[in-house]
């Protein structure tokens, strides 16, 4: 494997340089015993200032990213970061508050949270909104924990279940887990709706709820949604929407009038604060009436045109706090500034040009001689290639074809999720792409397709313009090398 | 294609089963189901004396794509499971009917090893997925 161009700026090192330009110019006192002060200096790198801007900027030309590369991610919701949002989100009366500051000096702020809550309770149908979920996967067990917080609070202790969908994200089983609950599972029809006799059969005594995509994994709309939730409430069961999804139903059909006790959203994706690095990401959590006392605190709460903090004081049933402040605070200002310039109406053209990009896409790739997962079904912000006939015929399978697209300069789709359709890619090419860019990653498509079948070993090989070559998966999963030492 | 031995039984989901001559039955994941899932890089084997039911998730397997339930094609009490996994998870991308196997099982009923797919018709039920 060749190895990346760029060092690590530890062997940028020499011992005595520095950056002298960039030190802090005012002395700190540190008011910390010496006793807990470190005896020797910290092990940094010592460079130059302009060593340290040319290594990073080094680093940041070998991203991919959404502000350099069509991003289809399918799931992920890759859309563009409009630079107002940040631009405003870091002006100094928002960036320099204290956390702790008193709310009579942070009236603004507030104000601020307090109408994202009310925005994304009109946007999904909920009635509740707790902002203070650090990620998806928080927001995701903020739900669950409620479910349960739910049932306890009314002695119905046997309900211990939670029913998921085989397409459903790896998360949500991972969640009912964590959150102490079994899981059960039920399948896909191969039409892509839910076996509902399947979940008749699964439904109980023991069920707690069941967690749902909708527009499910396999980027269509559940048909019956009424009567599912119909079957899980007059169970006893409580609904989970899992917000992955929500770009494509933005402004045109709301979780809350479905029958949804519990939605999270990943404003890093719907509301387009920004992924990567890992994030931050936010995930914010809706709720229907019955759920109302046990959301996660801190909430903003208003008395007529005062904003305050609502804690365990004002909920007493909460399921309790999940960070120490409110969230990512900065996360939530980005969505905020986002609902804000897009309006009521800008909203729902999210998701009509979010289906229709996704739509265009699935037909033109049809067209070229792709094979679609569910062919007869209209996709919904995103769909399904599979790439089987491709992997028996010429032995490329969906891992050489993702490959071979970051040569073509296209981050690839999701591969190989959701896990029940064989070599697929799944595409999400959300609504800031331009008819342009959708028409190039189709041509890359149909000239990768060409090359599999006439010179496979181009997609074997791949990638072979990138600053690094095909990863050892295997090795970097079970030989995990994450700090670096001095030889 | 993928190798589907005439003298095992099969799940469609993707297991394998043997009767060994002592009554016991081993379970493993089938050829097709290692190269589905790609390089194993982890295992979670039973342990032995645990009671496993048939259609449960008995075992976990992980790959760099996925990870995956391995259910139990029988109910019984799982008297062996293969250490070796532990420290070389990539026995069942190698050898996934041999050194590869996963855990033996003492069958409550044996009539529920029976009532598994054959051979003929799992070799059926993969042509049906794959084309």
């Amino acid at each position: 494997m060749k190895a990346m161009h760029e060092k690590l700026i530890f062997e940028h090192s020499a011992p005595g340089r520095s950056a002298e330009a960039q030190y802090p110019q005012v002395p700190v006192e540190a008011p910390i015993p010496a006793a807990l002060r470190r005896a020797g200096a910290p092990l940094l790198p010592e460079v130059s200032e302009l060593q340290a801007v040319r290594h990073f900027t080094r680093l940041s030309q070998l991203n991919f990213s959404i502000d350099t590369h069509f991003y289809p991610l399918g799931s992920c919701t890759m859309k563009y970061n409009p630079k107002a949002c940040n631009q405003y989100a870091m002006l100094p009366e928002l960036l320099n508050r204290h956390p702790l500051a008193p709310e009579s000096t942070g009236q603004g702020i507030l104000q601020i949270l307090y109408e994202l809550q009310e925005m994304l309770k009109e946007v999904t149908g909920m009635r509740g909104v707790s902002l203070t979920p650090m990620a998806g996967a928080q927001g995701e067990f903020a739900g669950v924990a409620m479910i349960r917080a739910y049932h306890k609070a009314r002695k119905d202790l046997a309900r211990v279940e939670i029913i998921v969908p085989d397409a459903a994200h790896g998360t949500n089983p991972a969640t009912a887990t964590m959150c102490g609950c079994t899981v059960k599972e039920i399948p896909t029809l191969p039409n892509g709706d839910i076996d509902l006799d399947s979940l008749r059969a699964a439904v109980g005594p023991q069920t707690a709820g069941i967690m749902l995509t909708n527009p499910s994994t396999i980027g269509v709309f559940e048909r019956h949604i009424d009567d599912l939730r119909r079957i899980v409430h007059e169970a006893g069961g409580l609904l989970y929407y899992d917000g992955a999804n929500l770009n494509a139903i933005l402004g045109k059909v709301r979780p809350g009038d479905m029958g949804f006790d519990v939605i999270h959203m990943n404003l890093h994706k719907t509301f387009s604060t920004p992924h990567g690095g890992g994030g931050p990401g936010s995930g914010a959590v809706g709720v229907s009436e019955r759920l109302l006392p046990f959301m996660p605190v801190p909430i903003v709460g208003s008395d007529g045109d005062r904003y305050r903090w609502l804690d365990e004081k004002d909920l007493p049933q909460t399921i309790g706090r999940l960070s120490g402040f409110m969230g990512n605070t900065g996360v939530l200002l980005r969505a905020y500034i986002y609902m804000r310039m897009l309006g009521r109406d800008g909203m729902q053209r999210v998701s009509e040009f979010a289906t229709l990009n996704s739509n265009y896409l699935a037909a033109r790739l049809r067209a070229a001689g792709f094979e679609l997962a569910y062919p007869e079904r209209r996709a919904s912000h995103e769909f399904i290639v599979t790439l089987r006939r491709e992997a028996h015929e010429w032995g490329t399978n969906a891992m050489d074809f993702a490959k071979r697209l970051l040569d073509y300069g296209f981050h690839a789709p999701t591969t190989y999720f959701p896990l029940l359709v064989p070599e697929c890619l799944l595409i999400e090419p959300t609504e800031t792409e331009s008819k342009e860019e959708l028409d190039a990653f189709v041509d890359a498509m149909i000239a990768i397709r060409r090359e599999a079948e006439t010179e496979p070993d181009k997609l074997k090989g791949a990638p072979w313009t990138l600053p690094v070559r095909r990863l050892d998966d295997v090795r970097a999963a079970k030989q995990l090398d994450l700090t670096w030492k001095a030889a | 294609m993928s190798n589907v031995p005439a003298d095992l039984r099969f799940l469609k989901s993707h297991e394998w089963a043997r009767l060994e001559a002592d009554g016991t039955i081993t379970v493993g994941i089938s050829d097709h189901a290692q190269q589905a899932l790609g390089d194993l890089v982890f295992v979670e084997a039973p342990e032995p004396g645990r009671h496993v039911n048939a259609g449960e998730a008995a075992a976990v397997v992980e790959s760099v794509k996925a990870a995956s339930d391995v259910f139990s094609p029988v109910s019984g009490e799982v008297v062996a499971s293969n250490a070796d996994l532990g420290g070389q998870p990539e026995l069942i991308n190698q050898d996934p009917y041999g050194a590869g196997w996963i855990m033996r099982v003492r069958p409550d009923d044996k009539a529920q090893f029976a009532s598994m797919l054959d051979a003929k018709a799992y070799a059926a039920a993969l042509a049906a997925e794959t084309h």
